[in-house]
């Protein structure tokens, strides 16, 4: 109780706002550190001091789920939420010409960032209204000749869930395999690739294990092979450095909400020259050249066009720190911790997303006992299931380790002592674990569990 | 305006780096700090006073900027995050 009004006091130090009243809104989910016995489900943590009860927020360490809003991207996008709240499509009022004039601006800003042109960018919902588009407006636009696509199967549920939904109208899709790394063979894409193959989607930095695709060879290839590609570069838009037309691409997703700017917006790149056509999925009055009807919501695309201003300015600032704190965070754990097995690539990948198995740990009561961190064990769109992540599965992780598995984010906002205290926790947690696992101890005891025959009672 | 002296420079500079202890995030504040500092380290040795003048221009508007937020920031303020009880906050 005393640290609470301590905790308003040091609240209340800060200049006085004239705001709606003196009160610190907790309307976040509480995080209650308790000092008594454990009555919980979850052993607590009792390497802290018995603190004083108070309410305290996690720590964020998934960004590849979602980001936080940069403050630029927040101070550009108030004033379209405040004043300038015209439609951008009304062309007889100045409400409306603002509007458009910011639109426009977001355009060119998200069109610099990849090296396009701004009339090559469409303004969607997101990565998956993006991914929607170029697969099923693609694949359906060419449908009278063309009836293949290839894909890979670690690509993203909405990717993968698109293909499937195509297949069921008559299209054939090839689902490559990838190697031990992560990474596809490019000889199976070389012999996957039919004369009616009209369409090639591989990500560019895949969302649950981190690792960077070879997209300037795969570019290379389906040039060359006269046939589409598509990269879903929701996770590295902003991240590494991508550019079309050196990699050749035709369509590019873009999601907003990866990129420290707002969720609800994304957007698309359709190439111009040579021109890929693609049969628009919404229809409407026609707005974004007919690709996507519907108002553009102009507070959301002001944000998406100064987060990729930011990100352009702050790539390479952002990818030297992130790298250094991800081989920290890296080093500490295994340099500590036996057993602990990174899934990826480790030469071609993102160093933002560190993907750890811990063996003999189980990952879900992993996840619960670092309450204090918010990690995840596999992607947010597939967490609600209780099934080990696919993508860790075509990578040929053991159904064991497979569920073993957590997934760390490190971004722009992520300190050196978020990083430290991450480790130092996930250690004892997972020595704790491991104490009292059954299956360690026989491990200790020298006893090869693959050789163990379960018998049924 | 007359070129920007080393004063301007320090004093602005100090006054980022004042507002920006206040932001209410954990994050936002950490990152404003340590962004600040590293920029104007990066940038010291910059002699045109052209250049000069732009990223003094550019850091006078992300003053305003970081006001506006650390003011919205504080209307919306929430619990402090775990790692925050433990250190001494000298950020």
């Amino acid at each position: 109780m005393l640290l609470r009004t301590a905790w308003r006091r040091v609240a209340a130090a800060v200049p006085p706002v004239p705001g709606p009243g003196p009160e610190a809104p907790t309307r976040g989910l509480r995080l209650r550190v308790l000092d008594h016995a454990p009555q919980s489900a979850v052993p607590s943590d009792t390497a802290s001091a018995p603190e004083v009860e108070s309410v305290l927020r996690p720590l964020y360490m998934d960004v590849q789920a979602t980001t936080p809003l940069d403050p630029r991207v927040l101070d550009a996008m108030l004033p379209y939420l405040v004043n300038y709240y015209g439609n951008p499509h009304s062309r007889t009022h100045a409400y409306g010409w603002e509007s458009e004039a910011a639109m426009e601006r977001a355009r060119q800003q998200v069109a610099s960032l990849i090296g396009a042109d701004p009339r090559e960018i469409i303004f969607t919902s997101g990565a998956t209204e993006s991914n929607n588009i170029a697969i099923k407006g693609v694949a359906r636009f060419y449908r009278s000749r063309k009836k293949h696509l290839i894909t890979t199967q670690t690509e993203h549920k909405c990717v993968l869930d698109s293909c499937r939904s195509l297949e069921a109208e008559g299209f054939q899709v090839t689902y490559l395999p990838v190697k031990k790394s992560g990474i596809i063979d490019l000889k199976d894409l070389e012999a996957a690739i039919q004369p009616d193959t009209s369409l090639v989607s591989v990500m560019a930095v895949n969302n649950e294990i981190g690792v960077k695709q070879p997209i300037v060879e795969i570019g290379r290839i389906c040039s060359s092979r006269k046939v589409y590609f598509h990269t879903d570069a929701a996770q590295a838009v902003g991240k590494i450095p991508l550019d079309v037309n050196d990699m050749k691409i035709d369509l590019m997703s873009i999601s907003g909400h990866k990129i420290y700017g707002p969720k609800g917006v994304g957007a698309i790149y359709i190439r111009r020259r040579p021109r890929v056509r693609v049969e628009a999925l919404q229809s409407g009055g026609g707005q974004e050249r007919g690709m996507r009807s519907g108002t553009v919501p102009t507070p959301l695309v002001v944000g998406l066009g100064a987060a990729c201003e930011v990100a352009q300015q702050e790539m390479e600032y952002d990818h030297k720190r992130i790298s250094k704190l991800a081989e920290r965070l890296t080093q500490k754990i295994m340099k500590s911790l036996p057993d602990v097995v990174m899934n990826g690539d480790p030469e071609h990948h993102y160093p933002g997303c560190i993907n750890l198995s811990f063996a003999y740990v189980e990952g879900e009561s992993l996840l619960m006992a670092l309450k204090d961190v918010a990690l995840s064990s596999g992607s947010a769109c597939t967490s609600a299931s209780l099934e080990p992540s696919y993508v860790l599965r075509a990578i040929g992780t053991d159904e064991d380790l497979a569920h073993s598995s957590i997934r760390f984010g490190i971004g722009r906002f992520t300190t050196e002592e978020e990083v430290d205290y991450t480790a130092e926790k996930c250690i004892h947690h997972v020595k704790r674990l491991r104490e009292m696992s059954p299956l360690w101890e026989m491990v200790q005891d020298g006893i090869d569990l693959k050789s163990i025959k379960w018998t049924q009672h | 305006m007359a070129a920007s002296s080393r004063a301007q420079v320090l004093d602005l500079y100090r006054a980022m780096l004042r507002e920006s202890k206040h932001f209410s995030a954990y994050n936002y504040r950490t990152y404003a700090i340590r962004r600040i500092r590293d920029a104007f380290r990066e940038n010291k040795n910059v002699k045109d006073p052209v250049e000069i003048q732009t990223l003094v221009n550019k850091a006078k508007r992300d003053l305003g900027m970081i006001r506006r937020q650390v003011h919205i920031g504080q209307m919306y303020a929430t619990d402090k995050l775990i790692i925050e009880s433990q250190e001494k906050p000298k950020t």
